[in-house]
């Protein structure tokens, strides 16, 4: 099948790359770009370890074409932070323990987010169905709420 | 250790080392390796549950250009190695979802488009698809070699019981004849999934001259070279296997399933070879947990005192015999009682299912949760509170057990206790709503562990351990090690080492690493200990004993001097070379670890859905390296052993396949299932750990069941008695009952 040559700003990269029509936006991502970051958990959008945000809407990338990130702006775990500063919801992560084997933590962290953007001030409920789409077997959620709620707290405070 | 120890670092809630790594997307996991030239193994797997295979065809699939190798079971170099059957089939599939063959492509695509150019004939077979039915006198035998061992008669006929378990202390007729009430029930329990988010993956390169190499994911890497090495006939110096950062385990990556496949593709194309599982695979072919019919007879005296506990168990193997946890279920099902006369008889049957794998605390939530249910039922019968009964009954220090050792000092009191003072327990309920409580045991496993701690030459220690990290032990040795040196935790890192590095550790599993591995890292830090006072001591002329280690530095007791790590470290090429502590041992010692849980759920009355409102688990650790962990480990044991009860099953057809196997439709707990679940930390340190660790990430699992199990029976009003209780379960037990 002939490839697809696609340009998309990816973590403020502007990257291009070919690519087959049917491969989903995690395979380019982990595949052709290397960013590996993103995981994959089950392929069918089921559980949101890969989660990205294109163009600051949460999706997960394996329910999007690749070809489909044709000229739209792309962020995954890697663009999140600046280099060795962590982003405030990475620092309550750690800071909580809301992590165990950590491979749902990318995604949940890309959604996390995604919800402060959308809702600075959510209640503990609102957080826990906007995270609903990010399966955490390790945790009981317990840690990561409460990570999510302090960052949610620490953002408002310096904002 | 007896008495509570003050201690500098351990207790702290430090950042983990391998912290920062998973939150940026840098810690690479099973499927995040590629290697140049690399290509990709897929498997064919079996449409049907029970069939025998008359031929594979490869041949189409060997003459596509995009195809580099294609294999079977007779690929597999040694024909007699342990396991062989369930990595590909030999002559028969057993279960829906069985390897059948592999194929490895230019791509993931090609790979998956060569499998349908497979041939295979298969002759279909009634599947056996539960106990009932496995038993029952007109059941097809899934093996004409299978005889029941354990038998008190040896069979003269094959069997679908695989083996038969007993155990036995006091006398049981008498028990029971001392009985006043006696409660007796049967539960039953649905096939599980261990749910861990990372599919199983490897990427390996077969070496003709040299090493190979497997990058996994997997609890054990010294097992995964054990069973590769022996399957391929090499060396096992020759195959170095790297544990990659593991996305979850709970006992269901101790097995082993795509590397020796992809070591024989790669040694067969001559390339790299990467495999991953689907999603659906995962479900259909690795874990699962055994589903169990239990029968528990419990009886007791009017005031309380339980005279006599009885239990008849069956556990399904999946289709390979010896693959249930049946031995630990009869184990640990009525060890949170100081009971004199107890009597389990256990029975292992094998179904046209997956082989069953380890799932967190393996046997011991099914028996316990049928226990537990049971000893609930018989505080509502004597009238008396169910923490009560559980304190007139409990298990503690001397404690004959049913399987042979004696309790040492153990919490059980302490967490009762606590669950009695907590604050879920005085709250109010209201219409539609149930509380119930249980107890937990796992009695833990010791076993062998490896560790170099590696001094630098700024004095600063890299720990290299043989365990690989499911959920922040990284953090625990670090902490240990800077308790031991009385060195800043930051002075250290921790890495998992490759099979080349290390000798033997057992896989991490049994609630082991932070007990055993914690062991192992305080002996090698003692051993760095001794070297930096011999080279302290030799700088200063000194005999070593004249040396005192504290807070970091070398004191010369003989006069004066201070030499700090990074100072002895720093010239240890003068004193005899650079220093490095070992820690190889076989650890004893690893000590029970109880809990006791907390559960309360409302029901809708109108559709069965249940709501958790409240959850409290309470656990003894022994000592808490981490609390942060610890706490941690209680909660995901808490949220797993609630989808166990609640929601989670694999749904089977009538012909024998599994019709769920996705995240979509076994529906494992999510944030918006669950409440804030409290924990209560108790510490009663075990003696046999320097600093009175006991292992905590199995026990937790095992509460849920039944605490689950009795907060909705008696939210309505009837007693539930099979797992899990999904909404329509629930619905009907309702409808039946008015």
């Amino acid at each position: 099948m002939e490839k697809t040559h696609v340009t998309a700003t990816v973590n403020g990269d502007v990257k291009e790359f070919l690519c087959d029509p049917s491969d989903t936006l995690l395979q380019v991502l982990r595949d052709e770009l290397g960013l590996t970051g993103t995981k994959e958990g089950c392929g069918s959008g089921d559980c949101g370890a890969c989660s990205v945000l294109i163009n600051d809407r949460l999706v997960c990338s394996c329910l999007v074409l690749g070809v489909e990130a044709n000229g739209e702006v792309v962020e995954t775990i890697e663009g999140i932070g600046n280099g060795d500063k962590l982003h405030v919801i990475q620092e309550k992560f750690l800071e909580h323990a809301a992590l165990q084997c950590g491979i749902c933590t990318p995604g949940l962290v890309i959604s996390t987010k995604a919800l402060l953007e959308e809702n600075p001030n959510p209640t503990e409920e609102e957080a826990r169905y906007y995270l609903a789409g990010n399966l955490c077997r390790c945790t009981g959620y317990d840690k990561i709420i409460k990570a999510v709620m302090d960052a949610a707290k620490t953002m408002r405070e310096d904002a | 250790m007896s008495e509570a120890q003050d201690f500098k670092y351990i207790g702290q809630r430090t950042i983990r080392p391998d912290g920062h790594d998973k939150v940026t997307g840098r810690a690479n996991y099973a499927a995040d390796l590629a290697l140049p030239g690399m290509i990709w193994g897929k498997i064919l797997r079996s449409p049907h549950a029970h069939a025998v295979i008359n031929s594979i065809n490869t041949s189409k699939a060997e003459a596509d250009p995009d195809v580099f190798a294609v294999m079977t079971h007779a690929d597999i170099p040694n024909q007699t190695a342990s396991g062989i059957q369930n990595i590909l089939a030999k002559d028969k599939v057993f279960y829906h979802g069985h390897a059948v063959a592999a194929v490895a492509a230019i791509s993931e695509a090609a790979a998956e488009r060569a499998l349908s150019l497979i041939e295979v004939d298969y002759s279909i077979l009634k599947p056996v698809m539960n106990i009932d039915d496995a038993i029952s006198s007109d059941s097809p035998i899934l093996h004409d070699d299978l005889f029941t061992k354990g038998m008190v008669e040896e069979p003269t006929a094959p069997s679908n019981v695989a083996s038969r378990n007993e155990l036995s202390k006091g006398d049981i007729q008498a028990g029971f004849a001392e009985a006043e009430v006696i409660v007796e029930r049967e539960f039953r329990t649905a096939t599980v999934h261990q749910g861990y988010i990372e599919p199983h993956a490897c990427t390996v390169r077969y070496d003709e001259d040299g090493h190979s190499m497997i990058w996994c994911s997997t609890q054990g890497h010294f097992a995964v070279r054990a069973t590769t090495a022996s399957m391929l006939n090499i060396e096992q110096t020759k195959l170095n296997v790297i544990a990659s950062e593991i996305g979850g385990g709970f006992g269901g990556k101790l097995g082993v399933y795509l590397e020796p496949v992809a070591l024989v593709l790669s040694k067969k194309s001559g390339r790299p070879v990467k495999m991953q599982m689907d999603r659906n695979e995962v479900f259909m072919a690795s874990g699962p947990g055994s589903a169990t019919r239990n029968r528990v007879k419990i009886g007791a005296k009017k005031d309380g005192t339980i005279t006599a506990m009885e239990a008849k168990l069956f556990y399904e193997a999946g289709w390979a015999p010896g693959s249930s946890p049946l031995g630990p279920a009869c184990m640990t099902v009525f060890t949170p009682y100081d009971v004199d006369h107890q009597y389990v008889e256990g029975f292992e049957v094998v179904v046209n299912k997956a082989r069953c794998a380890a799932y967190r605390a393996p046997g011991a939530p099914q028996s316990e949760y049928a226990c537990e249910m049971v000893i609930n039922e018989l505080a509502d019968e004597l009238g008396l509170d169910p923490i009560d009964l559980r304190l007139k009954n409990v298990a503690k220090e001397g404690t004959q057990t049913l399987y042979g050792p004696k309790l040492k000092a153990v919490g059980l009191v302490e967490c009762l206790e606590a669950a009695k003072s907590s604050a879920q327990y005085k709250a109010a309920l209201k219409k539609n709503q149930g509380r119930g409580v249980a107890s937990g045991f796992w009695f833990n496993v010791g076993g062998e562990s490896s560790v170099v701690i590696n001094m630098n030459e700024d004095g600063t220690g890299t720990i290299v351990e043989g365990s690989p990290d499911i959920g922040g032990s990284r953090a625990s040795m670090q902490m240990m090690a800077a308790e031991e040196l009385q060195m800043p935790v930051e002075s250290f890192s921790a890495i998992i080492g490759d099979t080349q590095n290390l000798p033997y550790s057992n896989p991490t599993g049994g609630s082991r690493t932070t007990f055993a591995t914690g062991m192992a890292v305080v002996e090698a830090a003692a051993d760095v200990v001794s070297q930096l006072k011999e080279r302290a001591a030799a700088t200063w002329n000194v005999t070593p004993d004249q040396v005192e280690w504290k807070d970091g530095t070398a004191i010369n007791t003989n006069g004066e001097g201070v030499l700090s790590a990074a100072e002895i470290c720093g010239s240890a090429a003068k004193t005899g070379g650079h220093i490095s502590g070992r820690g190889n041992i076989s650890a004893r010692g690893a000590s029970p670890s109880f809990a006791v849980h907390l559960a309360d759920i409302e029901v809708d009355p109108d559709t069965g859905k249940t709501t958790v409102l409240r959850y409290t688990a309470i656990q003894d650790a022994g000592k808490a390296i981490h609390p942060g962990y610890v706490e941690g480990q209680y909660q995901g044991g808490s949220a797993q052993g609630i989808g166990w009860a609640l929601n989670e099953e694999y749904v089977y057809s009538e012909d024998g396949k599994l019709e769920n196997p996705g995240f979509l439709d076994y529906r494992i707990p999510l944030a918006s299932d669950l409440p804030m679940i409290e924990t209560v930390i108790v510490e009663v340190p075990n003696s046999f750990h320097p600093f009175g660790v006991r292992g905590i990430g199995e026990t937790g699992i095992i509460p849920p069941l039944a605490a689950c199990g009795t907060a909705v029976s008696n939210a309505i009003g009837v007693r539930m008695s099979e797992l899990p209780m999904s909404p329509p379960k629930i619905l009907k037990a309702i409808q039946d009952a008015s």
